[in-house]
């Protein structure tokens, strides 16, 4: 272990810790620009600079240089700090002075560094350079005179995002960042880059402009856009939320978060449910929360419990489905589903449907299979931790399911189901890992023989060994926020219920005769038949445009919620804002209703739900933790079709009610999804 | 070197003893240095890539080096800051200095900036960049002043 000296103060470093990461240990702030801790090193902003000893009697960038023993560094020497404010000066002679037309106003990092470390007055008499702004499609601005070309998005484009699409095209001052061919960038993390720049190149398009970051209320809160669950700041202003950004969390995504999650809340703006409706003559109409509860109670207060019906959507969240549960039971009713994709998992089996491995595990992994999911559409932050670890080199990736460029190498080993009895060549490689990992996607049980392919995969588990001692390797990637959630509260089918299909059905069939749908709006409304439905949720969708009663509920931004991501770790959001109007949070709204049909729910504060939650399952008791998922028998052996495995996601930036009310999104599928435009007439 | 140039010795202006990268020295100290490393070193030039330059007297040092600025701006590759940023301003301000365009203060400020570049650069580029500049401010300030007092006296202007 080297010891190294900073400023006098002597300590004991990593072998290979960097000169830079050894003054931060010594509690010394070093500026930078171009270093990043999650990128490569490329020690060109200069900003760095420190005097070490022995040495050259010149400073040294400290980000690229290893400690070596008994070395001297010094950080605020006459030296050093001539270097910082000469490249200090340097950076910003070609700078442009609109600081206060710039989105980067006020959390700027050159803006701080030059407070600290630069001059006073510009010396410069030359004319300032301007740069052509650079087109990145429709989520990052670009003004490149501002661009410091300290290539911080060039290195996150090629090395985390995994799309070489970004580079540095002349030399000298006449460098430009830019995509070589002025394409939009194709990543579903384009938006970390805005993160990563530290002046005001790249910022958010749809934000630009709209306020600034000192105005900004932040809540720390937890992304339900797709099953990874990602930490996010959301930041608001009054009752609006006015960007979302990542916060670190590194055992889930790190400091990364994919550009649905980040850019699709203009959706909570658009479309929404603020106050309840009821339909009457075959038209939706405004309604008070009183005339809205009776008309469903109403409906349904003659009705046998077997004749109702409950389905939870991907974005509900487990006090709803809990509250939602409680209420069917009280009615007498055991239909009810949290799958609403159909997807054939089994509410007893943890093991079955969480990321065992953890997210986090994927970096002990050392072969991996995709069976029947594209993680890159799916979870996009777990995609790039699968790119990372196979960055790092000794882990083979294959894939049953259509081939795809997931942004790294992979072996095709199978398009459906029976590739996976055999794997061919890539089944050696798995035998032959460690820790084999396998990736079953959401939409592979989604379909008739699911039930046997969860089967087969676990036989497959257990045969290449992913299952053991300390590893587990069989992993579920779910796709809805919900889903574990509404599996872990047992939002299911009671003794002899019925599941999404078998509500469906019976609606059509008018064995149902009433249907409560928490946020459902993927499932087929035109089959619902003359059911009464009841649409609770924040967003005028599918489903609330065949509801015969509207309940206004809130969106994640909007209420205290708990959340289970695909590992299992019970995460909860916080409120950003009150919900819009009249609407409410969900589980007050179902607990409000129970009292007007005399049936009461024993719980009527927050905490109370909680210690419900906890009392019919104690994973909801330890909050961000994950706790150990036994193994268990699972899945259903069985037939299994000839069917190829299909893409679930067919467009990545619409995927639920709030993406496909954003215009943002939808202008991303415009410029980033071409074939899922409808084509013109001048199209060749 | 001696030798080479012992028909016109009287005419010799400045020698740049190591390539183009290293300061410029004038006559009065060719005179009597021996061209080996230390004695260079001493006078606070450098052998550098060991070619020589010479120059007559009927050479323009100021746009020679100039021109050199120029060499060096052309050659800088982007990467790192002072360089890529600092090369174009040594430069253009040597260009304002080979008419005269400029106010005798910007001489220091133009030494300032050399000092900036050199020794904070990933590469050598940016130290070649600095030194013939710096060689030119220590033994040919009084030509570049001059200039500077001849516009001014013209009545072409002064710089803002």
């Amino acid at each position: 272990m080297p010891t190294v000296k900073v400023d006098g103060v002597e300590l004991e470093v990593a072998p290979g810790t960097t000169v830079l990461q050894a003054c931060e240990q010594a509690g010394k702030e070093i500026p930078r620009f171009c270093y990043h801790e999650r990128l490569s090193i490329a020690g060109n902003c200069r900003m760095c600079l420190v005097e070490i000893s022995p040495g050259p009697p010149k400073p040294a960038a400290s980000c690229a240089m290893p400690c070596a023993d008994k070395m001297e560094i010094k950080t605020d020497s006459p030296m050093v700090k001539k270097a910082r404010r000469g490249v200090m000066e340097m950076l910003l002679i070609n700078h442009p002075l609109d600081c206060p037309i710039c989105d980067q106003g006020g959390e700027c990092d050159l803006q701080d560094q030059a407070l600290f470390y630069g001059f006073d007055r510009s010396r410069f008499a030359e004319n300032k350079r301007a740069v052509k702004d650079k087109d990145f499609g429709p989520l990052i601005e670009t003004n490149m005179t501002r661009c410091i070309h300290c290539t911080r998005c060039v290195r996150f484009a090629t090395e985390v995002a995994g799309v070489e699409e970004l580079g540095a095209t002349g030399r000298g001052e006449s460098m430009e960042i830019g995509t070589y061919v002025g394409n939009a960038i194709t990543s579903e993390m384009s938006g970390n880059m805005i993160d990563l720049c530290p002046v005001g190149a790249l910022t958010s398009k749809p934000f630009a402009f709209t306020a600034r970051s000192w105005e900004l209320r932040r809540t720390e809160s937890i992304d339900v856009l797709d099953a990874v669950g990602s930490a996010i700041g959301v930041d608001a202003r009054g009752a609006e939320v006015m960007r979302i950004q990542p916060r670190l969390n590194e055992d889930v995504n790190e400091e990364w978060l994919a550009d649905k999650s980040r850019f699709a809340y203009d959706g909570l703006k658009r479309q929404r449910l603020d106050r309840p409706y009821v339909r009457d003559n075959g038209k939706l109409r405004e309604a008070s929360w009183e005339e809205a509860f009776d008309r469903i109670k109403n409906t349904i207060s003659g009705l046998d419990g077997a004749a109702i019906g409950a389905i939870a959507g991907d974005m509900a969240d487990v006090e709803a489905m809990c509250a939602l549960k409680d209420l069917m039971g009280a009615l007498g009713s055991p239909n009810m589903d949290c799958r609403q994709d159909g997807a054939k998992l089994e509410a007893g089996a943890r093991a079955s449907y969480v990321f065992n491995s953890s997210i986090a595990g994927i970096e002990d992994a050392d072969a991996i299979l995709l069976v029947g999911t594209n993680p890159r559409t799916e979870a996009p932050v777990l995609n790039a931790r699968i790119r990372k670890r196979w960055l790092a080199g000794g882990c083979k990736i294959g894939v049953i399911g259509p081939d795809v460029d997931l942004t790294y190498r992979t072996t095709h080993v199978g398009t459906g189901p029976e590739a996976l009895a055999d794997l061919g060549a890539f089944g050696e490689v798995l035998q032959a890992a460690e820790r084999p990992m396998i990736i079953l996607g959401s939409g592979a049980v989604a379909r008739a023989d699911g039930a046997a392919i969860l089967a087969a995969t676990r036989a497959l588990a257990q045969k290449v060994g992913a299952v053991g001692e300390g590893w587990n390797g069989f992993n579920f990637l779910q796709r809805a926020a919900s889903r574990v959630g509404g599996l872990d509260i047992g939002f299911t089918p009671g003794a002899g219920g019925r599941d999404t299909a078998a509500i469906i059905a019976g609606a059509r069939d008018g064995a149902i005769k009433a249907v409560w749908l928490l946020g459902a709006d993927e499932i087929d409304m035109n089959g619902l038949g003359n059911a009464f439905v009841i649409y609770q949720g924040h967003h005028g969708d599918a489903g609330a445009h065949r509801a015969d009663v509207i309940l206004p509920g809130a969106a994640y931004t909007e209420k205290n919620a708990t959340y289970v991501n695909t590992e299992g770790r019970v995460q909860r959001t916080k409120a950003a804002h009150f919900p819009l109007g009249e609407a409410k949070e969900d589980w007050a709204i179902v607990r409000a209703f129970s009292a007007v049909c005399g049936k009461a729910l024993p719980y009527d504060s927050l905490d109370a739900v909680r210690a419900r939650m906890g009392a019919i399952n104690p994973v909801f008791n330890s909050v961000d933790a994950l706790a150990e998922t036994p193994w268990s028998e699972f899945g259903t052996p069985g037939d299994i079709s000839a069917q190829p495995f299909a893409e679930v996601v067919e467009n990545y930036y619409m995927t639920d009610p709030i993406s496909r009310a954003s215009v943002t999104m939808a202008r991303c599928t415009d410029a980033l999804l071409p074939g899922k435009k409808k084509a013109t007439g001048t199209h060749g | 070197m001696q030798a080479a140039c012992a028909s016109s010795w009287d005419n010799l202006l400045a020698v740049i003893p190591g390539g183009s990268s290293v300061p410029v020295l004038p006559k009065s100290i060719c005179d009597s240095v021996l061209m080996d490393f230390d004695s260079l070193k001493e006078v606070k030039s450098g052998l550098g890539t060991a070619a020589i330059i010479v120059m007559d007297k009927s050479t323009d040092i100021v746009k020679a080096i100039a021109r050199l600025s120029k060499f060096y701006k052309h050659e800088s590759c982007g990467q790192c800051t002072p360089c890529r940023e600092g090369t174009g301003w040594m430069w253009r301000v040597m260009e304002r200095l080979v008419t005269g365009d400029a106010r005798v203060e910007e001489i220091d400020l133009l030494l300032e900036v050399t000092t900036e570049v050199e020794g904070h650069t990933i590469c050598a580029l940016g130290d070649a960049a600095a030194w013939p500049i710096q060689g030119l401010i220590r033994h040919f300030r009084g030509e570049i002043e001059d200039r500077i007092k001849r516009r001014a006296g013209s009545g072409s202007g002064v710089a803002a």
